[in-house]
């Protein structure tokens, strides 16, 4: 038998979810079209890759607020490696080693020196940023083969081909939380990193792991991106890490660590998606949206809160 | 000699819990300069007594009354403000701040809307003066040693006029000499008409320093006894009495091959420790809070670095770097403190029970092999009876003896050769502590080793084949089972 657990938060974005999709369709003529629907599922394929991996990390207990300046750096990487006669598929496999070695290196700073996660990765994301730039020389860059534009620009039986890789990560991430052994211990480390210690569960390696795919999907985001835009940009990817984090506790993740949900954080990144795309139909100003998006935290965060008080209050 | 006034009186107090009646009806007297110990077995009620006093918790029923007037509405500030403190076992000292402020914490005296340091740092002086020590009072509080901190915890409870002070294992943490300073500040807090409150398990320090003792016992009020009428065999005989025997089972002793030896172990914490256990043996490890005991346990299962020493299991020479090598080599170390270090409170019983032996339950080298993890974990919730709707329920909704099966269960599911618990019954009730012992029985039965630390006298001399004592990191006596006597074991693990 199997027993089906409904956390609040889950449940009640997706009514959320529903009721927004359902805003936009009378206040913005546009928004429930076949064209704008794929548009913004492409939109969040690149948040939503990343969403994965920080699902992950913030499960362990840590975050990782380097992942937006990561995004930059494999967007630069790749187009200067391509602009200089590389093949695509070389490139791509180049920054995706760039990516996991950078991860490696953000689990060294936690492992080794014992830095707080958000610490050691406040410094790589300054860091990377700046070596987004010193690659770039501060100007975006062009040339890249056609090939390669396939990548975040392509379709594949009339869906999007950045929306594919972003369901083949999410179904990759739920199989790895729910059904694998890491996957417990991702958990358990969350719970309760001591007792995880004392139950025979190597910390460090795990660590490791999580920031090493994290990395990884990073890079992988970093490529699409330089794919649909088509320019290496040194400022790709700034303040992504905001939003996906956003996503992730939206749905239903806990910061405190052990607890979330990759069906919750699909929610989560699908809610964010809407809302700034919904906000660019009604013509609302970028500045607008930057506020409404905090409040929309704000208020996920205060009725899961309310929630578990009364719950916990029975 | 005329009799005083009590200065503090418990009436009938009872406190009941969905289930259990953690007091039922006690009445105790506490009159100013005197040191009134409580004492009684763990589960006796002692903290419960406590926390009525200190209004930590509201009694079900009773009256406190102080000073002649009867208590309403009690509560922590309100006690405090009576002038009625308590010192735990656990300091509520800020560890950044210095001296004078964690005396005045919550009272900082103030000029002009701003802190009066002048005057704090001068009143401080002050009361450590009084105390007898001579520590700066702008020392923070995290470079004093434990002695010193525990004295500044008392000297925080004479900022307000101390009436009432209740001392929780005050001398568990110290060290000799850190004792004597401790038992010089009571004598002077006797002396000018303050009522001590004394909870120890250490019965020759409520000899030296009490003039009277009440027993409390399964919540029960037993009788208040004076010092010098009674002596420590009788104080134990009154704390216990109960036919020891009923409550555990008969674990026949057939010792066998040595399965375990642990030859000269040194480390931080413990010196040159060196026993063998055998097939079939239930091993006791008796010593009082500090003695080395756990940390021993952490060495030989690979939780803390080994200094210098061997551990040979089946003839085999191991070496435990992490809790992963200890388990690999087939030893398990159910913890002393369950909710920290032993289960993981936010996951389900199912997560919890496969935890430590996550390849035992694999399908190929990564996935979970749910199905075997469901037949088992409903398996163990079965055998070791462990009270829930479903295997799916958090650990964190289970009571305490719930909680302790599920760990153990995890334990189980390992499969190791040598089973160390580690208090394996602190904090769970009557009812749950019976199915442990059975299933420590049924280790044994099995040919495993079981090695247990315990605090609990009854337990530790009714379940153990053989009691191993120790003091101060270091084994100070080996005595078995048809030999043993609390006496006995008491004196070894004193010197």
């Amino acid at each position: 038998m199997k027993m089906k657990k409904v956390n609040w938060t889950e449940y009640a974005m997706l009514v959320a979810l529903i009721v927004l999709i359902g805003i936009f369709s009378f206040t913005a003529n546009a928004f429930l079209t076949r064209e704008n629907i794929l548009n913004i599922l492409r939109q969040i394929a690149i948040m939503g890759i990343c969403s994965v991996g920080m699902t992950m990390v913030i499960i362990t207990g840590g975050i990782d607020l380097s992942v937006g300046s990561l995004v930059g750096v494999a967007c630069v990487l790749g187009a200067s490696l391509m602009a200089g006669g590389m093949h695509p598929v070389l490139a791509v496999l180049i920054c995706l080693l760039v990516g996991a070695v950078i991860g490696l290196i953000n689990g060294m700073l936690i492992n080794i020196i014992g830095m707080f996660p958000m610490i050691a990765t406040l410094a790589t994301m300054t860091i990377l940023r700046g070596v987004a730039y010193l690659i770039s020389g501060g100007m975006p860059i062009y040339g890249l083969p056609n090939g390669f534009l396939f990548l975040g620009q392509g379709y594949m039986l009339g869906i999007p081909f950045p929306v594919i890789i972003m369901v083949l990560v999410f179904i990759f991430g739920y199989i790895v939380l729910n059904k694998t052994i890491f996957g417990r211990t991702v958990y358990g480390i969350g719970g309760n990193k001591e007792a995880s210690r004392l139950s025979g569960v190597s910390v460090s390696k795990v660590i490791y792991k999580v920031y090493l795919l994290q990395g990884i999907l990073g890079a992988l985001a970093g490529v699409i991106l330089l794919s649909r835009i088509n320019s290496g940009q040194p400022t790709a990817g700034n303040s992504y890490e905001m939003d996906i984090i956003t996503a992730c506790v939206l749905g239903g993740t806990s910061v405190a660590g052990g607890e979330g949900k990759i069906r919750g954080v699909l929610i989560g990144v699908l809610f964010m998606g809407v809302l700034t795309n919904g906000m660019v139909l009604m013509d609302i100003q970028d500045y607008w949206q930057r506020v409404v998006k905090g409040l929309v935290l704000i208020l996920a965060v205060a009725l899961d809160n309310f929630s578990k008080k009364r719950r916990n209050a029975v | 000699m005329e009799k005083t006034k009590p200065i503090l009186e418990l009436k009938e107090i009872k406190k009941v819990y969905p289930g259990v009646t953690a007091l039922n009806g006690v009445s105790i007297d506490f009159y100013p300069g005197e040191a009134h110990a409580i004492c009684g077995e763990n589960g006796a009620g002692k903290s419960t007594f406590i926390k009525c006093i200190t209004g930590a918790i509201k009694p079900t029923e009773g009256r406190i009354v102080f000073k002649g007037e009867e208590v309403t509405d009690n509560s922590p500030l309100k006690s405090m403000d009576l002038g009625i403190s308590a010192i735990y076992q656990e300091f509520n000292l800020i560890p950044f701040l210095s001296v004078a402020e964690n005396i005045f914490y919550g009272n900082y005296p103030t000029r002009k809307g701003l802190v009066d340091f002048d005057k704090m740092e001068k009143e401080s002086e002050r009361i450590l003066e009084y105390l007898g020590v001579d520590i700066s009072v702008k020392t923070l509080v995290k470079d004093l040693s434990i002695g010193y901190q525990q004295i500044v915890e008392i000297a925080k409870s004479l900022v307000k006029d101390v009436k009432v002070l209740i001392m929780d294992e005050p001398s568990a943490p110290l060290t000799n000499n850190e004792l004597k300073y401790l038992f010089e500040i009571v004598k002077k807090l006797k002396s000018d008409g303050v009522s001590i409150i004394y909870i120890s398990h250490r019965l020759e320090e409520v000899f030296m320093l009490c003039e009277k003792i009440s027993v409390l016992r399964d919540g029960n009020y037993v009788k208040s006894m004076d010092v010098a009428d009674t002596t420590e065999e009788e104080l134990i005989r009154t704390m216990v009495d109960r036919d020891l025997g009923e409550q555990y089972p008969e674990v026949p002793y057939k010792k066998s091959d040595k399965v375990l030896e642990v030859k000269n172990l040194t480390n931080k914490y413990v010196k040159d420790v060196s026993f063998s256990a055998y097939k079939g043996e239930i091993l006791g490890f008796a010593g009082l809070v500090g003695a080395g005991r756990t940390e021993v346990m952490r060495a030989i299962f690979g939780a803390d670095p080994i200094k210098t020493g061997e551990i040979i299991l089946e003839n085999q020479k191991i070496v435990n770097r992490t809790p992963k090598d200890g388990i690999q080599n087939g030893i398990g170390l159910l913890t002393e403190d369950r909710k920290t270090q032993g289960a993981i409170l936010g996951m389900t019983i199912r997560e919890n029970i496969t935890y430590a032996n996550l390849e035992g339950f694999s399908k190929g080298k990564f996935f979970v092999d749910q199905k075997k993890e469901m037949n088992d974990v409903t398996e163990y919730q079965k055998t070791l009876n462990i009270k829930t709707p479903s295997v799916e329920q958090k650990v964190k909704n289970l009571s305490g003896g719930n909680q302790q099966k599920v760990v153990l269960a995890k334990w189980l599911a390992t499969n190791c050769k040598v089973l160390i618990f580690d208090e394996p019954t602190r904090g769970i009730d009557v009812g749950a502590k019976q199915e442990i012992y059975a299933i420590m029985k049924e280790l044994v039965d099995a040919g495993k080793v079981v090695i247990m630390i315990s605090s609990e006298m009854p337990e530790l001399m009714c379940m153990s084949h053989r009691i191993i004592v120790m003091h101060e990191g270091r084994i100070s006596g080996e005595i078995l089972k048809s030999e043993a006597t609390q006496e006995k074991i008491l004196e070894m693990a004193s010197h």
